[in-house]
């Protein structure tokens, strides 16, 4: 049988993987990529909860999840765009202009 | 524990579930190691799919269902759209950070997350809340709760979706060809304002 | 009523707030004579309350303010006036108001006139504070409000320079103004004590609701709290072993001697046992005043001894004060309160008349205090001779002047308790007093010319200076006429302060008057022929006989400030200075230097962090993230 276990630790090695990506990338759009697989490796541990307690918060928090992940898209891409105007790239690296 | 391992491969649950994981960890790790934009995109996209094949395992047909429209088809839109204004096509030439840190780092966080979910977890005292209904479809049982006790944080979400959808308008949309922030006809404007008086 | 009492209160405050707005500028006659004025108002004010209650008996007690109210305690602003509290304020207002317009005469060149008053004026209010407040607390905090205006007033002229024992036994004012806040706030340390003993067990600070409680507390707290303020007492009122300031206090301007260090704040620690008489009359704390007057003997015998040798105008008045204190102790300690509130009354006329006139004196011999350069003044300062003749009569204690009828009941009071030999010794002491007090007169107003060769020109005071101190003859001389009625009316407290002479002693009353009269009569006979005598029978100095061994002693006061010098203050110094370049540099100052540079060195290295690239914050809040996870993680494990 499949526990809550097992799904708790696939959504434990995915959130590892976007932590991973989180700290390796410096191009802001696949650390956007990363920040995605985090949010999804969460939502995996909020569906599995909720379906082995047999209890629907965890879903409702999911459907919250997705819908906070879709206005951050909307707001963040439209950043990039401009960013991407003013300098023409979008590594964290030239971007970098506020040295203490 | 190998026996297990075999016993629960057996089932249809237990096949799809395996499947999904690997393909799904696979995938993700593409996502995240890739240098380039499209596969990268791609990659995600998939592992999106089969995230909602997880949910449709675990019996929350809805939620899955919106993965799919909002995840795949609307999310990943976006960023397709999105990667129009970058050149894509060209690999990603970045410094990454050096790989002992970020190994050690993910690698650690994910030892700490798998031993503490592996860990029996005590759950007899725990009460369901919103408990899910015999004999009532999900997407039925989401929208009753999701319209009686959620109904507010709702409410507030689906304003939060239209504010973000007006400032990607405006942050993306708006005199493209111009630079929002060497924008220098609000001064104008002030100073017009000042002559008029 | 009431108002009377706030009036009382407040003036001298109000007269202190008035001078020292002038307290930078030049000097002004005016600020002087308003706050002579707004004292003299006090001192109407003190008068009608006395008559008020003498003639209605109802104790005023008024609450101006809460003051504190913190959990269970609550200590209101609370005055009471009954007949102690009445009669010191009218003593104080009454002394201080002529203190107040001798000294517009006495301080004429000094430059810090206003700033004179100032402390002046603050100083009455606090003593005000210190007699008429009903309550513990309000007595402490006018008990420190005098040492604090006392330590101003001493330190007067802070700005003459410390010399060596030998030129001045004082040192320098600002030096004498410490050793007095010093000695004094030990002494206080010991009131506190008593006060906290006080309050743990009787959870009140009022005077009435402490002495309905005494009853009930054990007789080892009784003693430990008798003792405590007993300190206190003794630090105030200079008793042995804390005496050596108030000789040194002497430093200050003459008015202040007269006023402080005489007449009022001395006698603040005969006050509190006065007071307190319901605690020192209980039976358990017998031992306790029983030592009080056998201490009170043994300082009036010791001072007086000292003084027998002591040349310094001023110091001599200051030895006879103490003697004089002792006195009241004495009283006090056997039980005769009311005897010793009396002697305190009449002891602050005729003592702030003697030093007056020593100011007097003082100020015509251009600060000259040595009275072995002085002599047969008395033709040049008519006036201050005959105020510090009564005065000195009066502290000798000879009828009918004011001194010899409260001396005289003390004295017999020791002799009705049955304590033969403080009786003796009381005896004897008067003696010396009468010797001492005369030996001044003399030396300073009678027998050969020994100043016109030593270049002075003495002059008389001012005619209003001079009009000012009368008032203080007239009741140097009249005061002990009217004991009979202050007993009747000191009476009307009750039964802890009467005090009545067992009919044996009553019977032999005149001839142990007798005794003393012939006593101090012949210690001034002895002082005649000594030092007032001219021609080939004046008074000479004998080189020799200062060689001796008692006069050394008692010149050097008994090397009692020698010894606190050596065992006390210089070793004292010598641990302050290791404690504070080992312990103070080495490890407090260091703890918080270090302190400061570890932020400083920590702020400096992790300022790399800063890089302004958004990845690097990102790979440290992962970091941060990760060790959360991983303390969340061993936490629930050890849970």
């Amino acid at each position: 049988m499949i526990g809550l276990s097992h799904y708790l630790i696939v959504s434990a090695i995915i959130f590892s993987i976007g932590l991973v990506g989180v700290l390796r990338r410096r191009n802001l759009l696949m650390l956007f990529f990363a920040t995605e697989v985090m949010l999804n490796a969460v939502n995996i541990a909020f569906a599995a909860i909720s379906h082995y307690y047999n209890d629907l918060t965890g879903q409702m928090f999911a459907f919250f999840i997705i819908a906070i992940a879709a206005s951050e898209v909307a707001v963040g891409l439209g950043i990039l765009i401009v960013l991407f105007k003013k300098h023409g790239s979008l590594d964290l690296d030239d971007l970098a202009n506020m040295r203490g | 524990m190998f026996e297990n391992f075999i016993a629960s491969i057996m089932t249809i649950e237990g096949a799809a579930f395996y499947v999904f994981s690997i393909l799904t960890i696979g995938l993700f790790s593409i996502t995240v190691m890739s240098k380039n934009v499209l596969y990268a995109m791609t990659s995600l996209a998939a592992a999106m799919v089969l995230i909602s094949g997880f949910f449709f395992i675990l019996g929350a047909d809805f939620l899955g269902v919106v993965q799919l429209v909002v995840y795949v088809g609307a999310i990943m839109a976006l960023y397709s759209f999105a990667m129009m204004f970058f050149d894509a096509t060209k690999d990603i030439k970045e410094k990454t950070t050096s790989n002992s840190l970020v190994f050690l780092l993910g690698g650690l966080s994910a030892l700490v997350l798998v031993l503490m979910f592996a860990a029996p977890i005590y759950s007899e005292n725990i009460q369901a809340l919103y408990p899910m209904h015999e004999g009532v479809g999900n997407a039925q049982d989401v929208g009753m709760v999701l319209f009686t006790k959620y109904l507010i944080p709702f409410e507030v979400a689906a304003v939060m979706l239209l504010v973000a959808m007006i400032a990607g308008i405006i942050l993306a949309g708006k005199k493209m060809d111009e630079s929002l922030t060497e924008d220098m006809s609000a001064d104008d404007e002030i100073l017009i304002i000042k002559d008029e008086k | 009523m009431e108002n009377l009492v706030y009036v009382a209160l407040f003036a001298p405050f109000v007269g202190s707030l008035f001078a020292a707005l002038f307290g930078m500028s030049q000097r002004q006659i005016f600020v002087g004579v308003i706050a002579s004025g707004l004292l003299a108002v006090s001192f109407i004010s003190s008068l009608l309350l006395a008559i008020n209650l003498y003639t209605t008996g109802n104790v005023i007690h008024v609450t101006m303010m809460d003051w504190i109210n913190a959990g269970d305690i609550s200590i209101p602003f609370g005055f009471v006036i009954d007949q102690i509290s009445v009669t010191m304020m009218t003593v104080v207002t009454l002394v201080s108001t002529i203190v107040h317009i001798y000294a517009i005469g006495y301080m004429d060149h000094d430059k810090a006139f206003n700033r004179f008053f100032s402390y002046l004026s603050a100083f009455v209010f606090s003593m005000l504070i210190l007699v008429m407040s009903d309550n513990f607390a309000g007595l402490f905090i006018g008990w420190e409000g005098v040492g604090v205006c006392s330590w101003l007033l001493v330190g007067f002229w802070y700005h003459k320079p410390d010399q060596t024992r030998e030129e001045n036994p004082s040192i320098s004012p600002s030096w004498a103004a410490n050793e007095a806040f010093i000695m004094n706030r030990i002494a206080d340390l010991g009131m506190l004590v008593g006060i906290f003993i006080l309050y743990w067990n009787t959870g009140s600070l009022q005077y009435d609701v402490v002495f309905a409680a005494l009853p009930n507390l054990d007789d080892a707290v009784l003693v430990t709290a008798a003792i405590a303020l007993f300190i206190g007492a003794m630090g105030k009122s200079a008793q042995f072993p804390l005496h050596t300031w108030l000789t040194d206090a002497m430093e200050g301007p003459t008015p202040v001697s007269a006023l402080i260090h005489a007449a009022t704040m001395v006698t603040a620690g005969v006050f509190l046992v006065i007071r307190s008489n319901p605690l020192y009359g209980m039976e358990a704390v017998a031992g306790v005043s029983f030592f009080i007057a056998c201490l009170g003997t043994f300082v009036a015998f010791y001072a007086a001894s000292m003084a027998l040798v002591e040349r310094d105008l001023k110091r001599i008045i200051a030895y006879s004060t103490l003697s004089q204190l002792g006195y009241m102790f004495a009283a006090a300690g056997l039980g005769a309160y009311w005897i010793a509130l009396f002697h305190l009354a009449a002891h602050a006329f005729f003592k702030a008349l003697l030093f007056l006139g020593g100011g007097n004196v003082m100020h015509a011999m251009h600060d000259e205090l040595d009275l072995f350069k002085m002599g047969e003044l008395r033709k040049k300062m008519r006036g201050t001779f005959i105020y510090m003749t009564i005065a000195s009569i009066a502290l000798a204690g000879l009828p009918p002047l004011a001194g010899f009828w409260s001396k005289d009941a003390i004295i017999e009071t020791a002799f009705n308790e049955h304590t033969y030999v403080l009786w003796f010794m009381l005896v004897l002491t008067a003696g010396m007093t009468a010797f001492y007090s005369f030996r001044q007169v003399f030396l300073t107003f009678f027998g050969e010319d020994r100043h016109t060769a030593l270049g002075f020109h003495p002059h008389e005071m001012y005619k209003f200076v001079l009009a000012a101190m009368s008032p203080l003859a007239v009741l140097a001389i009249i005061t002990g006429w009217f004991m009979g009625g202050y007993k009747a009316f000191i009476y009307q407290i009750g039964e802890g302060v009467q005090y009545e002479m067992s009919e044996h002693t009553h019977h032999l009353a005149t001839y142990l008057g007798l005794i003393v009269i012939f006593v101090a009569v012949s210690g001034i006979i002895l002082a005649y022929f000594k030092y007032a005598r001219t021609g080939k029978n004046a008074f000479k100095r004998n080189e020799e006989k200062e060689q001796g061994f008692f006069y050394k002693l008692l010149i050097n006061q008994y090397y009692v400030p020698k010894i606190y010098e050596e065992y006390i203050t210089k070793p004292y110094a010598m641990i302050s200075e290791v404690f504070w370049t080992k312990v103070d540099l080495k490890i407090v100052d260091a703890t918080v230097d270090n302190i400061a540079k570890f932020f400083y060195v920590s702020g400096d290295k992790t300022r790399a962090m800063q890089t302004g690239n958004l990845s690097n914050y990102l790979n440290w809040m992962a970091v941060g993230a990760v060790v959360l996870l991983v303390i969340a993680a061993i936490s629930a494990m050890l849970v």
